[in-house]
């Protein structure tokens, strides 16, 4: 364990260096322009001939410009501690009912997520049952169920949201239903795979004592079917904020973490961008974390894999 | 259970024979005065519904384990789906603009073919391609990188696992400013998004062959490459095509969703985008069907190749 730590620690590491080492190129540029406009000599002396130089060489010629680099308002690629003061500033230094707070936007991205999850994995479970049950329904809905998973269904988002505000429907609602939608299929096919996973033998045992097929699912296949239904929740959280997400896109939504996506590429707000996606990230990790925890500590009290 | 009265009497194949002129009556009769139906359209629907339904029921009974019936089920319900949508869009008179009949999106579909033929070539072969060839091309030659350290291999996998599970499709507006509005911008969201599930996948698949194995191929005297070859990267393909198949739906999302930040005036998100702020929805359902067959060939395609390369794993064998 200790030894996974370290290999991950050096990893992380050197990823961040070489994010540190990749912010002098990205922004040498910019960073002579504006050093050239506060009256320093910068070498070659007009923007025109430095656009058609190198980036290395440009930071050969001026290496006094690479502190520069690291602190621009508006760089092309933000220094990691710029993103992690936005972030701090954002979240702890705001309230969190301000608009300018990343907790408020992460709140109705998460909202929207928690909602078509819910959703998404009731009606995913219900339909799993169906087909489980129903030879006719296997024989026609778990094709395209299966299909629908190689289709990019987020093409649909834009719509889904254009038509419920037609209609009068705004808010969380529609991000709710793309939500739902995409973690949709997901537990369809993992509970479909988890309610079939009893053995002929263990089936058999249960029709020896007699169990009807109501007694067999829930003392059997609901059990058996715990671990397929967490490996698809887990699926099926992250895609559901990927969908609020996307679901913020196309109408210029004014809050949420996909409204500070759009809004920081208009204004080319490079840093609210970066944070905001960090945001997402770590709102990602953290859910997918939790249904981690809850799917030890559930399965460790049912016996699994002990 | 009428049915399993009729078919007691008839047989199959005579129920069938009886039905599907009744089916066909009951169809032609409603899509014919779905016009001027109003309400009524509803029990012509659930007569439509329950007539297919019961099909699917005698092939499911009966025929189930034919390669024939396994593709007419889902089809029948696809036309049950199909034919509640138009009767209901033409008979309740569903403004164009909330939902479009089906029939209007074909007729949409084929008198756009050169729009969205050019929107393919843009997003798919363009930017989901390139960008998922470069992307798992990348992933692969990392994941041997990888896969002779240990170090390497136990610090990234949980990097690459963290990775795979983010909101990736967010790095669309920062690569859309680096790389421009062109496809150039589109491929480079789709290899970040390819590259760690191809990256886990593959290294994964390495770890495959058992000790024995590849003690087996010291014994012979093999080196690396010849024991690479020969024995783990075949071992490793079943994986190695999972990672393969997760990427070609993300990879047609990444190209999509990437065109929401900005595009040329070309390609199915803008072409989705654009109509839908037209309020032109038969164009984004057209631009939808494109979407959804260019994925399930993508998909089709890869899966058909696995076939041919891992004819020897107990999945394809079945």
């Amino acid at each position: 364990m200790p030894r996974t730590v370290v290999s991950v620690l050096t990893v992380v590491a050197a990823l961040i260096a070489l994010w540190y080492a990749a912010v002098v190129p990205m922004n040498i540029k910019e960073a002579l322009t504006s050093a050239e406009r506060a009256g320093q000599v910068v070498t070659p002396d007009s923007a025109m001939l430095r656009r058609d130089t190198g980036a290395f060489t440009l930071i050969t010629n001026n290496s006094f410009a690479i502190p520069a680099t690291f602190n621009q308002a508006r760089p092309r690629l933000p220094a990691p501690h710029q993103v992690l003061a936005e972030l701090w500033n954002t979240t702890v230094m705001k309230n969190i009912t301000s608009k300018r707070s990343l907790v408020y936007h992460g709140w109705i991205t998460l909202s929207a997520t928690l909602l078509g999850f819910a959703i998404g994995t009731g009606l995913g479970i219900l339909l799993a049952v169906g087909i489980v049950h129903s030879r006719v329904m296997d024989m026609s809905v778990m094709p395209w169920a299966i299909v629908s998973q190689t289709i990019p269904i987020i093409a649909l988002a834009p719509m889904i949201i254009v038509v419920l505000y037609s209609i009068g429907i705004q808010g969380i609602i529609p991000k709710a239903i793309i939500s739902a939608y995409l973690s949709f299929f997901p537990v369809v096919v993992g509970m479909v795979k988890g309610l079939r996973s009893p053995d002929a033998m263990q089936l058999d045992l249960l029709k020896t004592y007699s169990a009807g097929q109501v007694q067999t699912f829930w003392k059997l296949r609901l059990p058996a079917s715990i671990p397929y239904l967490f490996t698809s929740l887990k699926i099926g959280i992250a895609a559901s904020l990927v969908g609020a997400i996307v679901g913020e896109l196309p109408t210029g939504a004014v809050s949420g973490l996909g409204a500070r996506l759009l809004a920081g590429s208009y204004y080319g707000q490079t840093v609210q961008i970066w944070s905001a996606l960090f945001g997402a990230a770590i709102l990602a990790a953290g859910l997918v974390g939790l249904i981690g925890l809850a799917e030890r500590k559930l399965l460790k009290r049912m016996g699994f894999g002990t | 259970m009428i049915r399993d009265r009729l078919e007691m009497a008839l047989g199959v194949w005579m129920l069938l024979i009886v039905m599907l002129p009744l089916t066909l009556l009951v169809a032609t009769l409603t899509l014919r005065n779905a016009d001027v139906m109003g309400r009524p359209a509803l029990i012509w629907i659930a007569l439509f519904a329950w007539l297919v339904w019961q099909m699917i029921g005698l092939l499911a009974s009966h025929f189930a384990a034919r390669k024939w019936a396994q593709f007419l089920a889902p089809a029948l319900l696809g036309l049950i789906i199909l034919f509640a949508w138009e009767v209901t869009v033409r008979a309740f008179v569903v403004p164009l603009v909330i939902l479009p009949a089906p029939s209007l999106i074909v007729v949409r579909f084929f008198s756009s073919l050169p729009i969205l033929w050019s929107d393919f070539v843009q997003t798919f072969v363009k930017g989901a391609l390139s960008g998922y060839l470069i992307g798992c091309g990348a992933a692969f030659l990392m994941a041997i990188m990888v896969d002779k350290s240990d170090f390497l291999r136990r610090g990234l996998l949980p990097v690459g696992n963290f990775v795979a599970a983010l909101p990736i499709v967010g790095t669309a507006p920062i690569l859309v400013m680096w790389f421009g509005f062109d496809w150039q911008s589109k491929a480079a969201v789709v290899v970040v998004m390819v590259f760690f599930p191809m990256l886990i996948n593959t290294v994964a698949g390495l770890r495959e062959a058992s000790v024995m194995q590849r003690d087996l191929m010291k014994t012979y005297g093999a080196s690396y490459w010849q024991g690479f070859f020969k024995l783990r990267l075949p071992a490793a393909m079943p994986f190695i095509f999972n990672g393969l198949k997760i990427s070609t739906t993300l990879a047609l999302i990444g190209a999509i969703v990437a065109e929401f930040f900005g595009s040329p005036t070309v390609g199915m998100g803008f072409r989705i985008s654009t109509s839908v702020g037209q309020l032109a929805l038969d164009m984004v359902w057209a631009e939808i069907i494109v979407a959804a067959l260019a994925g399930s060939a993508f998909y089709g395609v890869v899966a058909i190749i696995e076939k041919g390369v891992t004819f020897w794993h107990p999945s394809q064998r079945g």
